[in-house]
């Protein structure tokens, strides 16, 4: 027998290598500024699920919500071998924060029906929240193990992990299906595979295939485009080269949980703060300087 | 992320500089066998998708080469592979997760056809990913590198030993190696002594002792062996595949200066079972040519990575390191270093990479012979010509290559040694292990020596004048470039006076101008590549300068010498070499 393991990706902008104006005049990310990457834990929930799958075999199916352009990274799953891609696309999903987002997922998650196990990263580089994860094992039910360090055993329906608690480690058992949000230091993402990115650098959802077919035929009529995008859709099928589109209809969402009316969240006041350096101090080489800055951190509230 | 094939200008330039996307018409038979069979889910439609599909493979071993194999290089220098006495090796653990990484990205079977799970890349893309695979560490250039064996056994083995094997190779399950030189047959693999027997059932059997056999330790060997004992030269040797075996015993691994992640191994066979490739008697003079060909080009990619590698670190060192309150490249010397350490890099790959789409014209023309052969006689005789130009200018470019881009590593790695000064000496940096690493590259696959041997004949028959007529069509507007492919002309003429003379002095003399021969009309064809480039590209216009102003004046220089008619290095040897030594 084989696992059906699930794997919740983003695509998100690349914040640590920050080009030109990074933040609006607003205090919003200027998301064109920025290149959009894979969110770096999500590669390591990925590889967790990967290697879950090539000890007990099974299946990895990876899901994202975003706009299309968000099927860069499903794709990039795929290069790497992960074997069905599902986008959530949908305008009422826009402004989504992580209560709604976690809804969506969970819904989505709902419709793939029997899996064994959900993989998410610890957290995304653009919120930073690392809640989307633990809510969405809320509302599917399912332990939730955060801080995933290592996969140590799967035994049937029971599976054996350490999780990372800070200082230390704890290894816990817990009955599958189960969350489980991974940390870096869990394993090395392998790199994409050369026949599978050659295989799959053509997977398509089908709003890209109209997209483009609309694109390449502007003069055409409406059944022409369809008949032609449905074409390409074929020959992508035969290939096993398709990424599911799926709308909130599709995953059976209460569009009151979704969107900006699904999401709290209100954002008060944000800060465009620069970090600058002041001078620096120097430290004595001795018990004494030592002592003495220790004294001054304790008083400043750095430490203690 | 790190990349080495995204933060290489260099190799940037010349993907877009040569033609690869005809490259990749020739290799994938304009497309039209593309659609069918295995693997033709990632097979290219058009010439566009296979380009497209080539920047993505070296894209992911740029990648895999810099942050999974270049982080792990410097604790497989230090620790190297471990001899076990049961006559096996186990590789650095490190070493087999490097392989792993390459196999697992289906990088194994880089130039293999599809249809036995491999990539069908050029030639030419495989040179580029050797090199990014040699700046990370080089000795794993010497697993990833040793791809010529499947191509080998693709080339001349029947197919059902090439359905056996292949797909192994391709899969990354098991590497291979080339198991040529023993105790007294190195340069010389015409005195090969290890003896090849069949016994009753027809089985061959292989006895005797090989020794500095690169990765011996692998699973599939080919081995070069003496089937016909009255046949007393190289028309007596036959190649056999071997699979690793209690009868294959590995006797000893080498200690070396460098290269200490690539396992170099002493092996005695024992009565071990070999299937022949191929025909009896053509192992050396067919096989073990087309064989070392491969390799040579190899070599002449990883001495590109080293000598990149070792030239990073150079780079950055001389614009951080600050003496005299300047930063030590606005020191004359230190600015002549530098700047010489990168023509000559550039110059061995424009020669290598223009080298490995000659193999590439030659491997496809070849091909296509075998596999579709034309009816129509006119083109019959169209591709049998080509052939033979093709085979005649690689004879020489390919040596030349080898020579000029292993001299040039040693070289560059040595001076990146120097740019650090003390620094560079100790093992804080990692260019001590580049310049050890370096060493090995003008040794292996034949001697700087023996390249030269085999490059001057191209030089001095023609091979070499053919190659710079076609240049020699190119006419530039840029003033600076004219003048300089005008000078590139009086050089030419100037080498083809110094050839005459050679000739009329006969033959050992010519052995004794070989190296000087063989700079010249490097010198000339490198500077016409330079020019090609300099079009509309102010470096490659300054590198087109500088190199060719400086080696004019080499060329000059070596003319003179030749004119001079000194053989006092032969004739007055012992005078000159003064008495051996007493131990």
């Amino acid at each position: 027998m084989g696992y059906e393991l699930i794997v919740c990706v983003k695509q998100v902008p690349d914040t640590a290598n920050i080009t030109g104006e990074a933040m609006k005049a607003d205090g919003t990310v200027n998301r064109g500024a920025l290149s959009a990457i894979f969110n770096p834990e999500d590669l390591h929930a990925l590889e967790a699920a990967l290697e879950m799958r090539e000890r007990y075999g099974g299946r990895v199916t990876v899901i994202t919500m975003g706009p299309l352009g968000a099927c860069e990274v499903l794709r990039e799953c795929l290069y790497r071998g992960a074997d069905r891609a599902i986008i959530v696309n949908d305008r009422r999903a826009a402004a989504s924060d992580t209560l709604a987002t976690s809804y969506i997922l969970s819904q989505a998650v709902r419709k793939i029906g029997k899996f064994d196990a959900v993989f998410c990263g610890r957290q995304a580089i653009d919120g930073d929240t690392a809640q989307v994860g633990p809510q969405m094992a809320e509302k599917l039910g399912l332990p939730q193990i955060t801080y995933l360090e290592q996969l140590i055993e799967v035994n049937g329906r029971n599976i054996r992990v350490r999780r990372n608690v800070g200082n230390g480690w704890e290894i816990i058992e817990s009955p599958l299906p189960a969350l489980f949000t991974v940390i870096d230091t869990a394993n090395k993402p392998r790199s994409a595979a050369a026949k599978l990115t050659m295989r799959y650098k053509r997977a398509k959802c089908i709003g890209d295939i109209t997209a483009q077919v609309g694109k390449e035929m502007p003069d055409a009529s409406d059944t022409d485009k369809q008949a032609e995008a449905g074409r390409r859709l074929e020959s992508l099928q035969k290939l096993g080269a398709v990424i599911e589109q799926w709308n909130l209809d599709d995953i059976q969402a209460d569009l009151a949980w979704c969107g900006v009316s699904g999401s709290p969240t209100k954002v008060q006041r944000v800060q465009s703060i620069v970090l600058t350096k002041q001078g620096f101090t120097a430290v004595e080489p001795s018990e004494e300087g030592v002592g003495k800055m220790i004294h001054e951190l304790i008083v400043d509230r750095t430490l203690g | 992320m790190a990349n080495f094939f995204l933060d290489n200008d260099d190799i940037q330039f010349l993907l877009s500089h040569l033609d690869v996307a005809a490259i990749a018409a020739l290799q994938e038979d304009d497309f039209v066998r593309a659609a069918d069979g295995p693997g033709s889910d990632y097979a290219p439609r058009d010439a566009a998708d296979a380009v497209d599909n080539y920047r993505r493979v070296l894209t992911i071993v740029g990648d895999l080469a810099a942050n999974n194999i270049a982080p792990r290089a410097e604790q497989i220098d230090h620790e190297g592979n471990t001899h076990i006495e049961d006559g096996t090796v186990t590789l650095h653990p490190l070493v087999r997760q490097n392989i792993k990484d390459l196999a697992r990205a289906d990088l194994m079977g880089f130039t293999l056809p599809r249809k036995y799970g491999g990539l069908n890349c050029p030639n030419l893309i495989y040179t580029v990913a050797n090199e990014m695979v040699s700046r990370a560490d080089a000795s794993l250039m010497n697993i990833f590198g040793l791809q010529g064996i499947a191509e080998t056994i693709y080339a001349f083995a029947d197919d059902k030993i090439r359905d056996e094997y292949l797909p192994r190779f391709a899969r990354g399950e098991v590497t291979g190696a080339m198991v040529l030189t023993e105790p007294d047959a190195g340069s010389d693999l015409q005195a090969v002594s290890l003896r090849a027997w069949q016994d009753q059932d027809g089985t061959w059997k292989l006895n005797g002792v090989k020794r500095f056999i690169t990765n011996g330790c692998g699973e599939i060997l080919l081995t070069l062996a003496r089937s016909e004992p009255d046949v007393k030269d190289g028309r007596g040797l036959s190649l056999f595949l071997n699979e690793r075996s209690p009868k294959i015993r590995v006797r000893h691994l080498e200690e070396k200066l460098g290269i200490h992640g690539s396992p170099t191994c002493e092996l005695v066979f024992d009565d071990a079972p070999g299937k022949l490739i191929g025909e009896r008697q053509l192992g050396l003079i067919r096989y073990v040519l087309a064989l070392m060909n491969g390799a040579r080009l190899g070599i002449a990619a990883q001495s590109l990575g080293i000598a990149e590698a070792a030239y990073r670190v150079a780079r950055r060192y001389a614009a951080t390191r600050k003496q005299f309150g300047v930063a030590i490249e606005q020191l004359p010397a230190v600015a002549e270093l530098v700047t010489d350490m990168r023509i000559h890099l550039e110059a061995a790959r424009t020669l290598t990479y223009a080298t490995s789409r000659v193999c590439d014209l030659e491997f496809n023309n070849l091909r296509v012979m075998e596999q579709h052969p034309p009816t129509d006689p006119a083109e019959a005789k169209r591709r049998k010509e080509l052939a033979r130009t093709l085979k005649r200018l690689n004879g020489m470019l390919t040596p030349m290559s080898k020579y000029y881009s292993s001299e040039m590593c040693v070289k560059v790695a040595s001076d990146a040694v120097q740019v650090l000064g003390g620094s560079g000496y100790m093992k804080d940096y990692p260019v001590e292990r580049h310049w050890r690493d370096a060493r090995i590259t003008t040794i292996y696959e034949g001697t700087s020596q023996l390249q030269i041997v085999a490059a001057v004949r191209g030089v001095c028959a023609g091979a070499f004048e053919k190659y710079v007529d076609e240049f020699e069509q190119t006419t530039y507007s840029d003033p600076l470039l004219s003048d300089l492919a005008k000078k590139l002309q009086e050089g030419r003429g100037l080498i083809v006076k110094a050839i005459a003379f050679v000739k009329s002095k006969g033959g050992s003399y010519m052995d004794l101008c070989g190296r000087k021969l063989v700079d010249n009309a490097i010198a000339v064809i490198v500077g016409h590549l330079f020019l090609g480039q300099a079009v509309n590209n102010d470096h490659k216009k300054a590198v087109a300068h500088r190199f060719i102003e400086t080696r004019l004046a080499d060329l000059r220089a070596n003319c003179d010498l030749i004119y001079s008619g000194d053989t006092s290095a032969m004739d007055q040897y012992a005078l000159l070499a003064g008495p051996v030594p007493p131990l």
